[in-house]
């Protein structure tokens, strides 16, 4: 179900001809709303299924990593829920750092300890196998994006991501918001984007 | 005036390099179409004319905030005043290439008056001659929505309303932007 065939073929070729790693370090891609759903959930496939390129005999999971287990829609859908609890609850856990009440303009007698900027959760989390990089628009909606941990420039590849949601999902006029995304247009503009490296 | 400056310099720069343009008179051409056939559906009933608009408006404010994130690349603004520079230089110059003068605040920072020396919308437009279009229709009404719509979902509640218009015989094409609150979606405050 999440895994499409067509974006193999033109990556199969890629690597023939210049000794790429066959598929782009980017493993997964979920968006939440702002109000805490999933509304979109793309994996990419790390390793062509079923061609010689992948170490055989090893089982293939949700991020293409040896180990991990297939996570079924629901799974996602907990994950994503719990994520967003776990967000705002990171978000409440940045320090404060107190002030002369005189001092701000806001009235507030505390201040974070970049005042210029406010609290903003997790932004990304690392670990041996994957990277997590997370970035929440301001009007409250959050991007997932899960690469490999060598990736550099995630932030990029995310700027990327959300410009072509505001095209692709935001403007089309028979997404309704705070609903899953059902876009092909969205979808391969997004994969050229996130797998073409 | 440092923000204002900056807001400028954002908003040419994304203006230049960021936006596909289209053709100013097929937008004007649509939006009057749009106005003209909400006239007839609504049997020129001005005030649900405006409504109209302004839930278009509303609904497509909503969206365009998203666009206007990713194209700008701007952080949150400190302060409504920041805010009301932001919509000028970058939000009317990347989508219409206009920057209405942002002028009359209130002592409180809470309201202000967007003065539109040109309006894309309205070129060409002479409302109806039926001696109450003149006093009941707010021709660009839909700005009005959009704003709403956009900074809604930056968490602003506002009121905007248009109190003069070029197209009715005043001088000047005003509207009037009112912050009614900053919507908290966070916790509530620490109960220690």
């Amino acid at each position: 179900m999440l895994t499409k065939c067509f974006r193999s073929l033109p990556f199969d070729n890629l690597s023939g001809l210049r000794g790429l790693s066959v598929l782009g370090p980017v493993f997964a891609l979920l968006i939440i709303s702002k109000a805490g759903s999933l509304i979109f959930h793309r994996t990419f496939p790390t390793s062509t299924p079923g061609a010689a390129a992948g170490p055989p005999g090893q089982t293939v999971g949700t991020l293409g990593l040896p180990g991990t287990s297939t996570l079924t829609t629901n799974d996602y859908l907990v994950l994503a829920g719990t994520f967003h609890g776990v967000h705002a609850i990171t978000r409440s856990l940045t320090p404060k750092i107190p002030v002369a009440p005189s001092a701000g303009s806001s009235g507030r007698s505390w201040t974070y300890p970049d005042p210029t900027v406010p609290a903003s959760g997790i932004e990304s989390m690392e670990s041996s196998f994957f990277r997590l990089t997370v970035f929440q628009t301001l009007s409250g909606t959050k991007f997932l994006l899960f690469t490999d941990p060598s990736m550099p420039n995630t932030d990029v590849l995310m700027k990327g991501v959300y410009e072509r949601y505001a095209d692709f999902v935001c403007k089309n006029p028979f997404w309704q918001m705070e609903m899953p995304i059902r876009i092909d247009a969205w979808e391969r503009s997004m994969n050229q984007w996130l797998t073409r490296r | 005036m440092a923000s204002g400056q900056k807001a400028a310099r954002v908003g040419e720069e994304v203006w230049k390099t960021r936006v596909e343009k289209v053709n100013a008179e097929l937008v004007t051409l649509t939006y009057g179409t749009i106005v003209a056939q909400l006239c007839t559906d609504y049997d020129y009933d001005y005030a649900q004319v405006n409504q109209q608009l302004d839930k278009m408006g509303y609904n497509i404010g909503m969206r365009l905030i998203e666009d206007f994130l990713a194209k700008s690349n701007i952080g949150r603004c400190g302060n409504f005043r920041d805010t009301a520079e932001m919509i000028s230089k970058v939000g009317f110059k990347i989508f219409l290439n206009v920057t209405p003068t942002v002028t009359n605040w209130t002592a409180d920072n809470k309201q202000f008056s967007l003065l539109f020396d040109e309006n894309p919308l309205a070129d060409f437009v002479e409302l109806p001659d039926d001696g109450r279009a003149q006093d009941e229709l707010w021709f660009s009404n839909i700005l009005c929505g959009v704003l709403r719509g956009a900074l809604e979902m930056v968490q602003m509640s506002i009121e905007a309303r248009f109190v003069s218009d070029v197209l009715r015989g005043n001088d000047v094409t005003e509207m009037r932007v009112t912050l009614l609150r900053y919507i908290e979606d966070e916790m509530p405050p620490d109960d220690d």
